[in-house]
């Protein structure tokens, strides 16, 4: 009775102070900032900004259950956001109407996610197969990936996309942005893959313990090398959200997400050392950062008072957690997790 | 190994590396990122990481230049302004990381972001220029005068460099305090049981850390003259990356200072030999990436014929 009931438990605790959390925010912001914070046009606003951040946390999140990390999201995303800018650009002669873009756009994009899913694979076999820790194989692929980025484009800023992949970023279908939605398919979709599918279990699995997981009949290597492949996809996914918001393409964008991906996952309670999290807590988690964002961006304070902001969050939440903790262990408080080694 | 091959071949292939005036130029422009190489070092053989003494060293970076612009001072005490800020931020850290029972690696990332986060909020992310004199003027213990005329000088970053490698060493290796590092790196549980305290070692570890980081932003405020907020952050992965090569391992227990030397020359003489071969820099980042990649890959091969090679032995001993 141990196992899954202590996961949930965890879980459910974990949720409850998100949810507090995300409370308290609501109503400061909707006191401090009266007729501004709670209209549609700011939730609208916060929808388009949300989705590029969160597709890329889940990317880093399905690593961090296995135990890993994939510090290669920002280069691949980058990467394929280049390819995906180069095909289009060659492409599509300026001018085209809509209808003659989409072929096109479909295949830059096949092209991107291509690249994109190539760079997951590298980054799976260098760990299952070299026997590499994933933080360090991902920081060699991330070097290594961003070189050759610059490298192809010079450092040089690839613009002039068609509207149809502008609209990906842009528009909204009945009111709801397009990000968003993509989003919520690929949140639902990775959910239901780790939840409801063997694999999923394995996932969780192999975060727990390794060894016993490669005993017990599972093929480690498949299920982490497929892991890598689907991080590196949805960075794919999220840099096609990222070139259509920024209407251009580059290698050094976005760099600041890249560890702000780690905290949005640890503050959603998926668990560092892995086995432990789930999406919908990651997703909670990233509605209270973009709410922090934006309520300090009505009320004009400065984009860096914002990601102060959040890392002294996760610090409170890592606080009160461990609190938590103590109490519940009696005894033996923090005994529980302080042998477990974080890498491997 | 890897480093004499670099080193002959580079020797040979071009004839300005092994000039005094190139060796200079390599040691001085990379005195920083050295420096604090030693203090990522102690953290990684203690089995921890730190990804925000980049943000500590930049807040000691900024606090030290407004000092000393307006009031003045000398540049002992610049030093032991931005060591004193980088040894309390640093020591916060490893209080943190002890007492949140979080790993190391979220605990820096968030209080990189804070830090950060805090410092340009309140100076408005402005450059600084303008540093008096007695701060540009570097003393210099000897100096040497080329054929071209150019003067290159033993000057105080490199000084520092060798005096803060010289010490890390004999701190990991003379002291008990250094044998505690290792140990609890090792296996903490352990170290714990044998009675180290583990919450003070891993704040000097940190502090260490941050000690050095305010040092060496000091160092990086002389060389470039300016104060920048975004010079330092952004490059925490890459100092990493340089003591990994070394031969540190991200677990904990393993790692020395010649090693290190080691890694951090090799990304120096690589970045410069390339330079020197003429290859454009846009390959540079290429080419550090697959001596990462390669590098990691070859120690994490031979550490499991090690394992592999261990477990016969034992097997053998058993049937004996």
């Amino acid at each position: 009775m141990s196992g899954p009931n202590v996961r949930s438990q965890r879980f459910n605790s974990d949720v409850r102070t998100l949810l507090i959390l995300l409370a308290v925010l609501l109503v400061a912001f909707a006191i401090a900032l009266p007729g501004e914070f709670l209209t549609l046009a700011n939730f609208q606003s916060m929808s388009f900004q949300l989705p590029e951040l969160g597709i890329l946390a889940i990317a880093m999140a399905i690593a961090m259950l296995t135990g890993g990390i994939n510090l290669s999201i920002i280069a691949t995303a980058n990467a394929c956001g280049i390819v995906i800018a180069t095909v289009l650009t060659r492409a599509v002669p300026s001018g085209a109407s809509v209808a003659a873009t989409i072929g096109p756009l479909i295949l830059s994009i096949a092209a991107g996610l291509s690249v994109a899913a190539a760079i997951g694979a590298a980054n799976g076999f260098i760990i299952t197969y070299l026997g590499v820790s994933p933080i360090l194989a991902t920081l060699g692929t991330m070097t290594m990936v961003e070189g050759i980025s610059i490298l192809a484009t010079r450092g040089r800023v690839i613009s002039g996309f068609p509207t149809a992949l502008l609209a990906i970023g842009n528009e909204t279908v009945f009111g709801v942005p397009a990000p968003l939605i993509i989003f919520a398919i690929a949140a639902w979709a990775i959910s239901v893959l780790l939840e409801r599918t063997p694999f999923g279990l394995s996932v969780y699995m192999i975060g727990s313990n390794q060894v016993a997981t490669e005993f017990s009949g599972v093929n480690v290597r498949r299920v982490i090398m497929r892991l890598y492949v689907l991080s590196g996809v949805l960075c794919g996914i999220a840099s096609v959200i990222m070139i259509s918001r920024f209407n251009s393409a580059k290698a050094g964008y976005a760099a600041s997400y890249q560890l702000i991906t780690v905290l949005a996952c640890v503050l959603g309670g998926i668990n560092p050392d892995g086995g432990f999290g789930r999406i919908i807590g990651l997703v909670l988690s990233l509605v209270i950062l973009q709410m922090v964002s934006s309520g300090l961006n009505l009320s004009g304070s400065s984009a860096h008072m914002t990601v102060a902001l959040w890392g002294a969050i996760i610090l409170v939440i890592s606080l009160v957690r461990q609190i938590g903790r103590s109490r519940s262990d009696g005894v033996h408080p923090g005994r529980r997790r302080k042998s477990v080694s974080r890498t491997r | 190994m890897i480093i004499v091959a670099l080193g002959t071949y580079l020797a040979f292939s071009t004839n300005e590396f092994l000039t005094v005036e190139n060796l200079f130029d390599v040691l001085l422009s990379h005195s920083f990122l050295g420096i604090m190489s030693a203090g990522m070092l102690m953290v990684l053989i203690s089995g921890g990481i730190d990804i925000s003494f980049t943000a500590i060293a930049t807040v000691a970076q900024y606090a030290m230049a407004l000092y000393v612009m307006k009031r003045g001072g000398n540049l002992i005490f610049a030093f032991f302004l931005a060591g004193a800020i980088g040894l309390f931020l640093g020591c916060l850290n490893g209080l943190l990381i002890d007492y949140l029972k979080v790993p190391a690696i979220i605990v820096t990332i968030a209080t990189l972001n804070f830090y950060y986060g805090i410092l340009i909020t309140v100076t408005k992310g402005r450059w600084m220029y303008g540093f008096p004199d007695w701060f540009c003027n570097t003393p210099t213990l000897f100096s040497i005068s080329t054929a071209s005329g150019a003067e290159y000088a033993l000057s105080l970053p490199i000084v520092l460099l060798i005096v803060i490698y010289l010490f890390t060493s004999f701190l990991l290796n003379r002291t008990t305090l250094g044998r505690k590092v290792y140990a609890m790196g090792g296996n903490p549980e352990a170290a714990a049981r044998l009675g180290v305290d583990i919450r003070r070692l891993k704040m000097l570890v940190y502090g260490y850390m941050g000690l050095v980081s305010g040092i060496a932003s000091v160092v990086q405020a002389q060389l470039v003259q300016t104060v920048a907020p975004n010079a330092i952050v952004g490059r925490e992965l890459e100092v990493v990356a340089a003591v990994v090569l070394g031969g540190a391992s991200l677990a904990g227990g393993t790692g020395s200072v010649l090693g290190t030397v080691l890694g951090v020359s090799l990304v120096a003489i690589m970045q410069n030999g390339l330079t020197l071969l003429g290859v454009s820099s846009y390959w540079h980042q290429v080419f550090l990436g697959a001596v990462i990649v390669i590098s990691v890959s070859i120690t994490a091969g031979s550490q499991r014929r090690a394992d592999r090679l261990r477990r016969v032995q034992v097997e053998v001993e058993e049937r004996a």
